[in-house]
C-alpha cells in the first residue's frame, strides 16, 4: 500500500525528494490540505503558516544540488512556546495572544538553517502546565485516534498534528513528561535530552532548570535526525553543555536493562503493564538482560517536582507584566496595571500554579518545602547515577493508563499524577525517550501506550539504540 | 507541614504577592485545591535526606565577559512593535512618583 505524502516519516521523505518521486512544494501542499481539511476538528494547530515560496524553492533547489541535509524541504510543526521571527508565539496564553516573536529560538534557527518549513504553531497547555492540553486558551486539541479523548499534554498539539499526518513531524519541550506523555497517547516517539544538551534560548520557559526541546515524531530515526539538528552549545544558553562534560560508558551490542519493580506494583493499568512485561520479555528473548534496580527515593519524585516546577514558574511568568509586550490592560496606577493585565491574561492552572510557587518560596515556607526539594532532587540523582552502575537504561511505562477522557481529570492532584514516570529525568536532567510498546482497548478504541527508557546523563543516543531495538527499526 | 490547612486569607496573601486578583467564586475552590496539592506534596515530610545533599561537581554558575553586544539599533524596530503604548522608540510607562 502506498503512503500519502504527508503519512511519510521524514527519512522516507527526504528518500523520496532524492528520488524526484514527489517535489518539495508536492510534499508541503500534501501537509498543508490535510491540516485545513482536519484542524477545525482537531484544534491540533492554533495558526496554520501561508506557504513560504521562496523557502520551498530553496528547498528544491538544495535538494536537486545533492548537498541538502535530510531535513531539507520537511513540513514540521512547532509548538507554541518555541519562537519564530516574526510569528505569534502566544504559549496558548492570552497573556501573548498579540505577542510576535522579535527572534528565532536557536533550535527554530537550526531547523532554519537545513531548510526545514514551519507548517504551523501547535496548541499546548497554557505555558507548558498539564498534560491534557484542556487548559489551552484557545480550547483543546483532540487525540485523532479518538476525538473524546486528550492528545496528552502540554505539547499536545503537536503530538496530534503528527499523529494525524498534519505534518512530518514536530518540536515539543518538556518540563516534567510534556513530549513523552503526548508521544505514548497518539502512538508516537517522543524524546527529552540531557539537560543542556539543546539549547533553551527562544523558548518561553516554564522551569528553567527543568525545560528542554525535543523532537516527537513517526519513528526513532526521525527523533535522532532532529535531535542531532537541535544539539550543541549555544551562547545564547549558558546552560547549554559543550560535547564532552559528561563520561561517556562504553555499552555493548546487548544491553542491560534495568527495572524498577518496587515502584511498579501498582497504579498501573493490567494492560498496560502486560504491554510493558511482553515488550522487555522480546527485548530479553533477542539477548538483553533484564535488571532489578532500586530507586527509592523515585516515590517522591512528583511532590519534589510540584514544588520545584511552580516555584521556577512563578518566577518566569512574573515578566508578564503588561509593560513592554503582550496583553496590557490599564488601571488607575501601576499596580492596577499589573493585576488586570495578569488578571486578565492568565488561565486557572498558571495562576493556581504561580500561587504554590510563590507559597513555597515565601519565608516560613521555603526550607520545608523549596530546599528540601532541591535537596530531594541530587538525592533523586544519585541514585540514579548508583543503579546505572549495573545497568546502561532504565524502563518504565511511560504512563500508567492510555489517553483519558475530556473532563475525566478536572482535579489537579489527577491531572499531575500522570506524570508519575516522567518528572524523574526533568529532575536529574537525564536523557529520556517514549517508543509506542503496543496497544490496549478503551471502549472498543485501540489506544497506544508507550515504553520509557532513562539513560545517563549525555547519554542520548543510547536512546534512539533501545528505542530503535523496540520499533524494529534499523538507524 | 503536611497537617497545613490554607485559608483564605493565606490564598489572598499569596495572590497579592503575585500581582493577580482572585475573585470571591474562584477564592474558596482555590483553597480546597490547595489543600489537597500542599497535602500531596506534604509527604516530603516522610522523607529523610542525608546530610550533604547538594551535589555540586556538575552544576554551576556560567558567567561571560560582558562583550561583543550587539550594534545599537539592530533589534529595536522588533522590540518597540510590541510596545503597548510608544512615543517613537520609547516605550510610554505611568508616573510612579506621586506628590501625595
Amino acid at each position: 500500500m502506498t503512503k500519502l505524502l504527508n503519512e511519510l516519516s521524514i527519512t522516507e521523505a527526504a528518500r523520496g525528494l532524492r528520488a524526484q518521486e514527489f517535489s518539495v512544494r508536492e510534499l508541503w501542499d500534501a501537509c498543508a490540505t490535510a491540516a485545513q481539511e482536519r484542524n477545525p476538528e482537531l484544534n491540533a494547530f492554533l495558526e496554520l503558516f501561508d506557504a513560504d515560496d521562496a523557502a520551498i524553492e530553496a528547498a528544491q533547489k538544495r535538494i536537486e544540488s545533492g548537498e541538502a541535509p535530510l531535513l531539507c524541504g520537511i513540513p514540521l510543526a512547532m509548538k507554541d512556546n518555541i519562537l519564530i521571527e516574526g510569528k505569534i508565539a502566544s504559549a496558548a496564553s492570552k497573556m501573548l495572544s498579540n505577542y510576535r516573536a522579535t527572534y528565532d529560538a536557536t533550535v527554530t534557527r537550526k531547523l532554519r538553517e537545513d531548510g526545514a518549513l514551519f507548517i504551523g504553531r501547535t496548541n499546548m497547555d497554557e505555558f507548558a502546565m498539564g498534560s491534557s492540553t484542556e487548559h489551552s486558551a484557545y480550547g483543546p486539541a483532540k487525540n485523532p485516534l479518538d476525538t473524546s479523548r486528550v492528545p496528552g499534554g502540554s505539547s499536545g498539539g503537536s503530538s496530534a498534528a503528527v499523529a494525524a499526518n498534519l505534518a512530518l513531524a514536530a518540536l515539543g519541550t518538556d518540563t516534567g513528561g510534556s513530549i513523552r506523555q503526548p508521544a505514548a497517547h497518539t502512538g508516537l516517539v517522543g524524546m527529552k535530552p540531557t539537560y543542556g544538551a539543546v539549547s533553551r534560548s527562544g523558548l518561553i520557559a516554564l522551569g528553567s532548570s527543568l525545560d528542554q526541546a525535543g523532537p516527537l515524531t513517526k519513528s526513532v530515526a526521525d527523533a535522532k535526525l532532529l535531535y542531532d539538528v537541535m544539539k550543541g552549545r549555544d551562547p545564547l544558553d549558558a546552560t547549554t553543555i559543550p560535547n564532552g562534560t559528561y563520561e561517556k560508558k562504553e555499552v555493548g551490542a546487548l544491553l542491560r536493562i534495568g527495572v524498577p519493580r518496587h515502584l511498579l506494583t501498582d497504579g498501573i493499568d493490567e494492560d498496560v503493564a502486560a504491554r510493558f512485561n511482553e515488550t522487555l520479555a522480546r527485548l530479553e528473548t533477542e539477548g538483553h538482560t533484564l535488571v532489578d534496580v532500586s530507586l527509592p527515593t523515585s516515590g517522591y519524585a512528583l511532590p519534589v517536582y510540584y514544588v520545584i516546577m511552580p516555584a521556577e514558574a512563578s518566577a518566569n511568568l512574573a515578566r508578564f507584566d503588561g509593560v513592554r509586550y503582550g496583553l496590557a490592560e490599564r488601571g488607575g496606577s501601576l499596580l492596577e496595571d499589573y493585576l488586570k493585565s495578569r488578571t486578565a491574561g492568565f488561565g486557572t492552572e498558571t495562576i493556581r500554579r504561580i500561587l504554590l510557587g510563590t507559597f513555597v518560596l515565601s519565608s516560613g515556607y521555603i526550607d520545608a518545602y523549596y530546599r528540601k526539594a532541591d535537596q530531594a532532587r541530587s538525592v533523586l540523582r544519585a541514585e540514579y547515577d548508583a543503579a546505572f552502575e549495573n545497568c546502561d537504561v532504565i524502563a518504565f511505562p511511560t504512563t500508567p493508563s492510555p489517553a483519558f477522557k475530556f473532563g475525566d481529570k478536572s482535579d489537579p492532584v489527577s491531572m499531575y499524577l500522570e506524570d508519575i514516570f516522567t518528572v524523574t529525568a526533568n529532575l536529574t536532567g537525564m536523557p529520556a525517550i517514549s517508543v509506542p510498546m503496543g496497544n490496549v482497548e478503551r471502549d472498543g478504541v485501540s489506544l497506544p501506550t508507550g515504553i520509557h527508557f532513562t539513560a545517563p546523563l549525555g547519554a542520548d543516543d543510547l536512546l534512539f539504540k533501545i528505542g530503535a531495538l523496540v520499533t524494529d527499526e534499523t538507524l | 507541614m503536611s497537617d497545613m490547612k490554607a485559608t483564605t486569607e493565606d490564598v489572598k496573601r499569596l495572590a497579592a504577592l503575585a500581582r493577580v486578583d482572585v475573585d470571591e467564586a474562584d477564592l474558596s475552590r482555590f483553597v480546597a485545591e490547595f489543600d489537597s496539592i500542599l497535602t500531596y506534596v506534604g509527604k516530603l515530610d516522610e522523607l529523610t535526606l542525608p546530610e550533604s545533599g547538594r551535589n555540586l561537581s556538575v552544576v554551576r554558575n556560567v558567567l561571560r565577559e560582558d562583550e561583543n553586544p550587539y550594534e545599537s539599533g539592530t533589534w529595536t524596530k522588533q522590540i518597540v512593535e510590541q510596545f503597548p503604548v510608544k512615543e517613537g522608540n520609547s516605550l510610554s510607562v505611568k508616573k510612579i512618583i506621586s506628590h501625595d
